[in-house]
């Protein structure tokens, strides 16, 4: 309870700045996109931008909760990668007998569900019950899930039947009332995570875990069951991830998800969830998410700089994200 | 115990003795090639391992020694290995850069070993006893000349361009060269990194930046089935064509089907390797002289052509 009662001091105490230092961020983002081209508002500038954060959105949320829990999960990018090409080959392969069709992409979904929620309780077996440092462990992971995507395609690329692909093309570019599926799958993702992070019992658990292992377990909280219970999450989110990104281009190789676990950590600490664990924000990531996504697609619409400085801006930007609330925090 | 111990020793002498048989009568031969990353590296992969299975076969007396490395690093290592525990008669090399990778082979053919460097040159000249180089400024140029051919009266269009390397420079250097007065304007280019997911959003990106755009250069086959989708999703018409690069199999199948999106595509064979690996094992082998360059130049894939290009069972 102690942990608890320290946790809900702090947020209250926490400065306005704070809460306010990514949205400003953000909206700073947005202003000079506005100001840069007159189609960076436009719906499908909007929808775009929304749509491709899916992915890492919805594991970035999913990371949310493995941060706070004072964990760290760097496999994410090549289980997603692996996911994808796991759900390829076993939709080609039940094509002959299933056919185009309903029933072959639910198949596809419920592998990609299945094997993510695998590889979750995976890297979590093994940081729980094993005890192996979770860095060390899901760097391992990280690679073994990066070589049998490789090794499954070959070196080359898993590509979904063509027949398929344009049967399930759908799932990635059309939606309900003009807003498209990943964006639908996001909010929901995010909202669900909202509550579990602030409302439920889960988050709380999370939260006390990443301020303090050894007090949380006094206060009867199961560590190893929650910790083991946010990768198990993360993975299953990664799933559903896959479930968006492999319709878009209907394809996996050895470069699908690269990175994506970098950045999915930046939207994380971006939105203000602390790296060490302890105090986590679904709200905050999404804005890391989208701050972080905003820029790519700024650049592109813009010359302002030479590209091959956009990493560099990037760069900056995550610094002075992060700056903005230490500052803040430093001040209150 | 003094059985086991004889048995032992009996054993180690075989291995001595069966080394040195080795060492005797086989010529070893290192390749070392840069890992399946992506699908060009993909198909290299693929060709490098066929060849090597393929000359094992049909000459018993090389050995070849296989590596790709991830980096750079990861290659000075494989190859100070290779030549360390190996011993090997001759090297095969894609370096993944030149500059790191130039000091160590130097070393390797200081030593008297035959060296063969594929497609990225040695930042210093006379290294290498045989260079069979891919040409990247032809491959620009090559596929500017086709863009001019196409679009008689100009137009604009936007390029995609690879990882920020030396070989994305001479490609783009290339094709700038080869559409200059042409009256085709490249209104916008941007990195995609090789990269189906990059080149998507890139695309994507630039349709909303520009209401008219007349062809894309993909200058890459990955990315140009992230420019497809992007179009595709767009509903965009104004888009006339796009123009990969590199030869893949799926590219050259719709150039094959005349599909009018993609007319044409520009070889970058990842095959080179093979050229690489066969010419240096006719070198140890026999009398016949391989040293020198040998240029494998860009050619230009249209519907007539198209099946000669098209292999089925390579992964890229």
């Amino acid at each position: 309870m102690t942990s608890e009662t320290t946790n809900t001091r702090a947020r209250r105490s926490l400065p306005s700045m704070s809460v306010l230092g990514p949205i400003l961020a953000l909206l700073v983002l947005i202003a000079i996109g506005a100001m840069m081209n007159s189609n960076f508002l436009g719906a499908a500038n909007i929808t775009n931008v929304l749509a491709r954060s899916a992915f890492i959105g919805i594991i970035a949320v999913g990371m949310t909760f493995v941060i706070t829990a004072g964990g760290l999960d760097l496999s994410v990018g090549s289980m997603a990668a692996f996911i994808a090409g796991l759900m390829i080959l076993v939709m080609n392969a039940a094509l002959p007998s299933l056919g185009v069709g309903v029933p072959i992409i639910l198949l596809g979904m419920a592998v990609a569900v299945v094997a993510g929620i695998l590889a979750g309780l995976l890297n979590g077996f093994l940081i729980t019950t094993v005890g192996i440092e979770a860095f060390i462990v899901t760097l391992g992971t990280m690679g073994i899930y990066r070589s049998l995507v490789t090794w499954l395609a070959d070196g080359g690329t898993l590509s979904l039947d063509f027949g398929l692909r344009t049967f399930y093309r759908p799932v990635y570019f059309d939606g309900i009332l003009g807003i498209s599926w990943p964006i639908i799958v996001f909010a929901l993702v995010v909202i669900i995570g909202e509550f579990l992070m602030s409302r439920a019992r889960f988050g709380r658990h999370c939260a006390a875990i990443g301020s303090n292992e050894a007090v949380a377990h006094y206060s009867n909280v199961d560590v190893n069951r929650t910790r083991l219970l946010t990768y198990a999450m993360l993975g299953l989110f990664v799933g559903i991830a896959t479930i968006m990104y492999v319709p878009r281009l209907g394809s996996a190789s050895a470069s699908t998800g690269l990175l994506w676990e970098l950045e999915a950590i930046a939207a994380v600490i971006i939105g203000g969830t602390v790296l060490k664990g302890g105090f986590g924000r679904v709200w905050g990531t999404v804005i890391g998410v989208l701050i972080l996504s905003l820029i790519d697609n700024i650049l592109n619409l813009t010359d302002l700089v030479s590209p091959y400085l956009n990493g560099a801006i990037q760069g900056v930007i995550i610094i002075l994200a992060v700056i903005l609330q230490r500052e803040a925090k430093a001040k209150g | 115990m003094s059985y086991m111990k004889t048995t032992l020793l009996g054993c180690t002498m075989l291995a001595l003795s069966g080394t040195a048989w080795a060492q005797d009568d086989t010529t070893v031969i290192g390749v070392s090639i840069p890992a399946a990353t992506h699908g060009w590296a993909g198909g290299m992969n693929f060709h490098a391992q066929e060849t090597v299975e393929r000359l094992e076969e049909t000459y018993p007396q090389l050995d070849f020694v296989l590596t790709a490395a991830s980096d750079a690093g990861a290659q000075v290592n494989d190859i100070e290995d290779m030549v360390a525990t190996r011993g090997i008669d001759a090297l095969v090399v894609l370096p993944f850069e030149s500059d790191p990778l130039t000091p160590p082979i130097q070393s390797v053919a200081e030593n008297g070993t035959w060296v063969t460097v594929v497609d990225r040159g040695l930042s210093q000249d006379g290294i290498e006893d045989l260079y069979v180089a891919g040409d990247n400024p032809g491959f620009g140029r090559v596929s500017g000349e086709y863009m001019v051919s196409q679009m008689p009266d100009g137009g604009d269009i936007v390029v995609l361009r690879g990882i920020p390397t030396t070989i994305d420079n001479e490609r783009v250097e290339g094709f700038e060269q080869a559409i200059e007065g042409s009256g085709i304007n490249i209104i916008d280019m941007e990195h995609g990194n090789w990269n189906r997911d990059d080149s998507f959003n890139v695309m994507q990106d630039f349709l909303q930046k520009h209401d008219q755009i007349d062809a894309v250069w993909a200058s890459d086959d990955d990315m140009a089935v992230g420019v497809l989708a992007a179009i595709e999703a767009a509903g965009r018409d104004d888009i006339q064509f796009v123009l990969g690069g590199a030869g893949m199999k799926e590219m050259v199948k719709r150039v094959m089907d005349g599909d009018e999106m993609i007319p044409a595509d520009v070889t970058y064979p990842p095959s080179m390797i093979a050229t690489a690996i066969e010419m240096t094992a006719v070198g140890m082998v026999s009398n016949a002289p391989v040293s020198g360059t040998f240029t494998i130049g860009s050619v230009l894939i249209t519907p007539e052509n198209a099946e000669q290009f098209y292999y089925p069972d390579s992964p890229f």
